[in-house]
């Protein structure tokens, strides 16, 4: 069903495109009036402290969510008016985790193949050329209880891949996670993105999961502080560094993930 | 901040649409899921079938010296009670099968993996019909176990009612699963679901035609007999009681039907983001 080939109209449009985008609790307002993009083939990182609206933002990208105010468009499709297409081209890896215990890991990917359409077989062939060179091939068999929590989650990421999306959203991927493990997720995302080149939305509140070459979008209170490559961003806030910049643009002081672990 | 408006002028006009077999494989994927939790859930499989036989080897044997059943549609001859109630464990079944489908529906929606299932490409009001689909083929093969352990209790309709059956039973479960989502979308937590046992599953089973006709009801109780009549499950229990025996009753099969649509079309509308209480409960 998805071939994962971009038209060529596709091809010229951003991967993400959320245009004022509005969502309250109640009285409580999450976000308010959010715009930014996520380049085609860019890893855009969204950082933003906890309760910043991170994962309010990704319930409305991936439709959990309806959009009540503002627009929300996925390689130029319109999540509200053509949610099917929009969704076709996404991959999630939620927060929480999301795989079923009582399935072995390949019952999982083959479910989640299916409903995108992908025949077992076709799905099959899939595992086998994502998992090529990891060690988790052995572990096809197993129950996904019987993982560790950096397992798991290597296979949630694999499981956003196998219908071959061209953006891939991640909301806080290593929370939970020593790090080690933090550090092989990240580096198996970055290596994903290059070899299959697709965008990546990735939510964070930890400052070292940044690369100098990441776009940033910095979300705090529900509203975007800053967008763009994370010198640009550093720069335009005269800071040393991308934890300096986000600490004036927030007042929050950046979090660590090796900080965080020893903790 | 940013000002990043996207050319809607430019967005693409092509679209690929799902292919007939796209549609296919994700039924076929949620049938499948349903099937594997189902065996490894035996204990699930067990509790099935042990509650409607309980109440054929002991409820059954005990009551039928004290209620008779007279000659009534669609039966010629008079009966055992065990065949009397043989339908109404039928509808048992499906019952507690929709209500447990419901239940796994509230547990995957805190586990999460719910969400799995709900950002598929594919319609939501599909996704949602494949997956009471599967539930109630997990409760079909339930019930046709029953039948065959049942058969030595004889209970013992002629061969071709057990094939013309399979329709009403079918659409029996599909109105009782449709039910119990539409409850799913309503429980918040998975503790709230023993509510639904209390006020659900027991009030709907015992103010029916499943363990004593109506016309006993009518005779003790013109309330009660009112009430049975406006339960849905009443009707589900006599288009397969009807059909077991190779008749159809168009009154039960038109409300058993127009009950089906409704509730489906109540949990499309709960689980629709655009409209749902799923989000809203969020809040």
């Amino acid at each position: 069903m998805q071939d994962g080939i971009l038209s060529q109209e596709e091809g010229r449009l951003p991967a993400l495109s959320v245009e004022g985008v509005s969502h309250s609790y109640g009285a409580r307002k999450a976000l308010d009036e959010v715009s930014f993009t996520v380049p085609q083939g860019s890893f855009t990182a969204l950082l933003g402290p906890n309760g910043a609206g991170k994962s309010t933002l990704f319930s409305l990208v991936t439709r959990l969510f309806d959009v009540r105010h503002g627009r929300i468009h996925i390689l130029g499709f319109d999540l509200t008016a053509d949610p099917g297409e929009a969704l076709r081209r996404l991959g999630v890896v939620f927060q929480a985790r999301t795989l079923d215990l009582d399935l072995s890991i390949r019952q999982n990917l083959v479910y989640h193949a299916a409903l995108h359409g992908l025949s077992g077989a076709k799905a099959k062939a899939r595992i086998g050329e994502i998992l090529a060179t990891s060690e988790l091939r052995e572990r096809l068999s197993d129950k996904a209880r019987n993982l560790s929590g950096g397992q798991l989650r290597s296979i949630e990421i694999v499981r956003a891949f196998m219908h071959r999306p061209r953006l891939i959203l991640l909301d806080e991927p290593t929370v939970g996670l020593d790090i080690r493990s933090r550090a092989a997720i990240l580096a198996e995302v970055r290596r994903l993105v290059r070899e299959e080149g697709v965008s990546v939305l990735w939510a964070t509140h930890l400052i070292d999961e940044i690369d100098e070459s990441d776009r940033v979008v910095v979300l705090h209170q529900g509203t975007v502080r800053a967008e763009g490559l994370v010198p640009h961003v550093v720069a335009a806030e005269r800071a040393g560094s991308i934890g300096e910049a986000f600490t004036r643009l927030t007042g929050v002081t950046a979090a660590n993930g090796r900080e965080e672990a020893r903790a | 901040m940013s000002g990043a408006m996207i050319d809607t002028a430019g967005a693409p006009k092509m679209r690929r649409g799902f292919p007939l077999s796209a549609y296919l494989i994700c039924a076929g994927g949620i049938v499948w899921r349903e099937g594997l939790r189902f065996v490894h859930q035996r204990e699930r499989f067990v509790s099935a079938l042990v509650r409607p036989l309980l109440w054929l080897f002991i409820f059954a044997a005990g009551f039928r010296q004290v209620l008779g059943v007279s000659i009534i549609a669609p039966y010629k001859t008079y009966i055992l009670y065990e065949v009397y109630i043989a339908p109404g464990l039928v509808g048992m079944i499906l019952l507690f099968n929709g209500m447990q489908s419901s239940l796994s529906m509230v547990y995957d929606r805190e586990t999460g993996t719910m969400k799995t299932l709900l950002v598929s490409p594919l319609p939501r009001w599909y996704l949602l019909c494949s997956k009471l689909f599967a539930g109630v083929a997990v409760g079909v093969v339930q019930v046709y176990v029953f039948f065959a352990i049942a058969w030595f209790w004889e209970v013992r309709p002629d061969w071709l009612g057990y094939l013309s059956a399979l329709p009403a039973i079918f659409l029996a479960g599909l109105m009782l699963g449709a039910l119990g989502m539409l409850l799913s979308s309503l429980v918040q937590q998975l503790e709230n679901f023993a509510g639904v046992m209390n006020f659900v599953i027991f009030p709907m089973y015992f103010a029916s035609s499943a363990l004593y006709p109506l016309w006993r009801v009518q005779e003790s109780s013109p309330l009660l007999y009112r009430i049975c009549q406006f339960n849905p499950f009443t009707h589900a229990v006599e288009l397969i009681r009807f059909a077991l025996y190779r008749q159809f009753n168009t009154d039960a099969f038109l409300i058993v039907l127009g009950c089906t649509i409704v509730f489906l079309g109540g949990a499309i509308l709960a689980y629709d983001p655009a409209r749902g209480l799923i989000s809203r409960k969020r809040q």
